[in-house]
């Protein structure tokens, strides 16, 4: 055998690359074929209710197994409260720990600090569910929510903002909850974008006499927007599908009576865990996979949203001079 | 002849019993989260003596009665019991295994457990919302020598659907006429107020940290965690506490022999808790696995005779005697393919 000049596939031929490509096409279709699978059995499963309520689901806000009338809005709305509470506080605290990890802090404290954060992410979602019931609820209820119910006492607006019987669960502690479960989750994927900014694009900018923050807010972050935004968006995901932790500290409760934070009120997902063991065919279960399917679209939306949000972002690139 | 058919049978029992000895047996069931804790036990200590395997999957009643409906199961479990038309229409039958109560918790300072008198209507109206202060008059005339604070109720409740919460709401159902319109009983409801507690741990943990609360829960968590219990009026209009001869007495007064299909609640009875509620095995009368069916059978046969001890030790109450008479009278329905009385001894 002589030695060729011209490099040879490698032994197995193009049967192992067809094979290969067929492997790896079909991964990829299969996650379309269970993503449609999922939305044809949930609207399947759904029928019922959306048959009988249409999108007026959407806006109604009973939810009564009894007597078989069912409405989505209460749970909605829990759900998109929540998360949102949990982004406004996330985000910053997020950022801030990504920017400490990768700007400013000692080489010695990185590691240990990072390993901290990662492992935080690790913590059992039922485990923040308990540490805000038993312990979290009542420090707020007691130390938040009465001052603050004192102070806005008579306030128009403010006061019905913090109304409601000192219990310490409700929108705002779930919020909270979610918040520290998703910090991780951001600031691991922030820290990890940040590092990956080219030192030399860093360097010239500090050569020119920027400051850290001047660094971080026109070459790092511009740098990195997609994998901030994806961070964020992963953290959001998770508030919206967080089950367990939600369930114990949003007191569960069917009823829009006030939008004060610290109502008790109810997420889909918790709806869902709550009530999907007990209830019975006919219409609670098709209400219930009707919860399923509008919390299948919210996520839709919102990453929609994120991908429309990069391409704007993308589109003003180079503009400004 | 009387002899040789004894003899036959010792024989065929003996031959059984080497079966199970080589090939262990193993029988599932699944259903109710409320008697869970009992029925593991119970398959632990059975498993121990014979070999059988029980293997119970405690994935709430309404998922034990969808499982026994597509028979993927031996026996299915559930703290609602089913009306005898719905049984007959799926071929099932039930039968009850042990009997719980359902009490009224509280968290007020300087309330003592037992300290409190309530009554049916009087609980329905906090529920509702009506009464929705400690120091309300229809409390304070209960209990005139209890010191009330001047504080809102703190109603709490739980937040997934429960054989308890059908028991509660079946309850008050039956004593508050504006209940049963408004709310109405179920395992899950429209609760017009109250924060919810997910299972009963939930809800115990709420009221022990909430001050001023009040809400329900199995009596087996109201002993382990020491909690404040109200005692209430029961429909003979006696005050009683909340413990197993009351939960008996509630099961004594119930007429087992005409159907299993007894709730338990506001029984007649001077000594009756009016609170109780029973939790079911559901059974096909028809079986296509009868030696799975003779193997269930004689579980809950054997539990029934020798699991009072382990059932108190859980703080549940084992059925009356005479019910289990008519349980295992009642067993004859289950039938093999051929229409043969499944044997359970």
């Amino acid at each position: 055998m002589t030695q060729s000049t011209v490099p040879t596939r490698a032994s197995g031929g193009p049967l192992a690359d067809r094979i290969f490509g067929f492997a790896a096409k079909s991964a990829a279709w299969l996650t379309l074929a269970l993503l449609a699978a999922i939305l044809l059995s949930l609207t399947f499963s759904a029928w019922p209710a959306i048959h009988k309520y249409g999108l007026s689901f959407l806006t109604r806000t009973v939810w009564d197994p009894v007597q078989e009338d069912f409405g989505g809005l209460v749970m909605i709305y829990g759900t998109i409260s929540t998360s949102l509470i949990a982004l406004l506080i996330a985000v910053p605290v997020s950022f801030g720990i990504a920017l400490f990890l990768t700007e400013l802090s000692p080489a010695w404290l990185k590691r240990p600090l990072g390993t901290a954060i990662e492992l935080l992410a690790a913590v059992p979602s039922i485990v923040y569910g308990m540490w805000g019931l038993l312990v979290f609820g009542p420090v707020l209820a007691q130390y938040v929510q009465t001052p603050l119910q004192t102070a806005f006492a008579g306030v128009p607006y403010l006061g019905a903002f913090v109304s409601g019987p000192p219990v310490g669960i409700g929108i705002l502690s779930a919020g909270i909850i979610l918040a520290i479960m998703i910090i991780p989750f951001i600031s691991a994927v922030m820290r990890d974008v940040f590092e990956v900014t080219p030192p030399l694009l860093k360097e010239s900018a500090y050569g020119l006499g920027a400051t850290t923050w001047e660094v971080v807010s026109t070459v790092v972050l511009p740098y990195t927007k997609t994998g901030v935004i994806g961070g964020i968006m992963l953290g959001l995901g998770r508030a919206i599908g967080e089950t367990m932790a939600v369930t114990f500290v949003i007191g569960n409760f069917n009823q829009l009576d006030s939008l004060s934070l610290f109502q008790a009120a109810n997420s889909i997902t918790s709806a869902l865990a709550n009530e999907f063991a007990e209830a019975g065919e006919g219409l609670h279960q098709a209400a219930l996979m009707y919860l399923g399917l509008v919390l299948f679209f919210i996520t839709f939306i919102i990453l929609s949203l994120s991908k429309l949000l990069l391409a704007q972002l993308r589109k003003g690139e180079g503009s400004k001079t | 002849m009387k002899n040789v058919f004894s003899s036959s049978f010792l024989a065929a029992a003996l031959g059984a019993l080497a079966f199970t000895g080589v090939q262990a047996q193993e029988i599932t069931g699944a259903g109710a989260t409320f008697p869970a804790p009992i029925y593991a036990k119970w398959a632990s200590d059975y498993n121990k003596l014979t070999g059988v395997k029980v293997n119970y999957q405690s994935i709430g009643s309404g998922g034990g009665i969808k499982q026994i409906d597509s028979k993927t199961v031996d026996f299915g479990a559930s703290d609602m019991p089913q009306t005898d038309e719905v049984l007959k229409s799926k071929g099932q039958m039930q039968f009850p295994t042990v009997i719980g109560g359902v009490v009224p918790v509280l968290n007020v300072a300087g309330i003592k457990p037992g300290q409190l008198k309530l009554t049916g209507p009087l609980l329905a109206d906090i529920f509702l919302g009506k009464v929705a202060r400690w120091n309300d008059p229809a409390i304070k005339a209960l209990n005139p020598d209890v010191a009330l604070p001047d504080a809102a109720i703190a109603q709490v409740r739980r937040a997934d659907g429960s054989g308890t919460t059908f028991i509660f709401t079946n309850y008050l159902s039956k004593v508050s006429p504006e209940w049963k319109t408004k709310v109405g009983e179920g395992t899950a409801v429209n609760w017009p107020v109250g924060a919810g507690g997910k299972g009963n741990e939930g809800v115990a943990a709420f009221v022990g940290r909430l001050p001023n609360s009040l809400g329900y829960v199995e009596y087996s968590y109201v002993k382990q965690n020491k909690m404040t219990y109200a005692i209430m009026q029961n429909a003979a209009g006696h005050f009683v506490k909340p413990e197993d001869d009351t939960f008996k007495a509630a099961a004594a007064g119930a007429d087992w022999n005409k159907s299993f299909y007894q709730i338990l609640t506001n029984q007649q009875g001077k000594e009756a808790w009016p609170i109780s509620g029973a939790t079911y095995i559901l059974m096909h009368t028809k079986q296509d696995k009868p030696a799975n069916a003779t193997e269930a059978l004689k579980f809950f046969n054997w539990a029934y005779a020798n699991g009072e001890k382990a059932a108190a030790d859980l703080d549940y109450v084992p059925m009356p005697p005479a019910v289990v008479g008519a349980i295992q009278k009642a067993w004859g329905e289950i039938k093999d393919a051929s229409g043969k009385a499944v044997a359970f001894k």
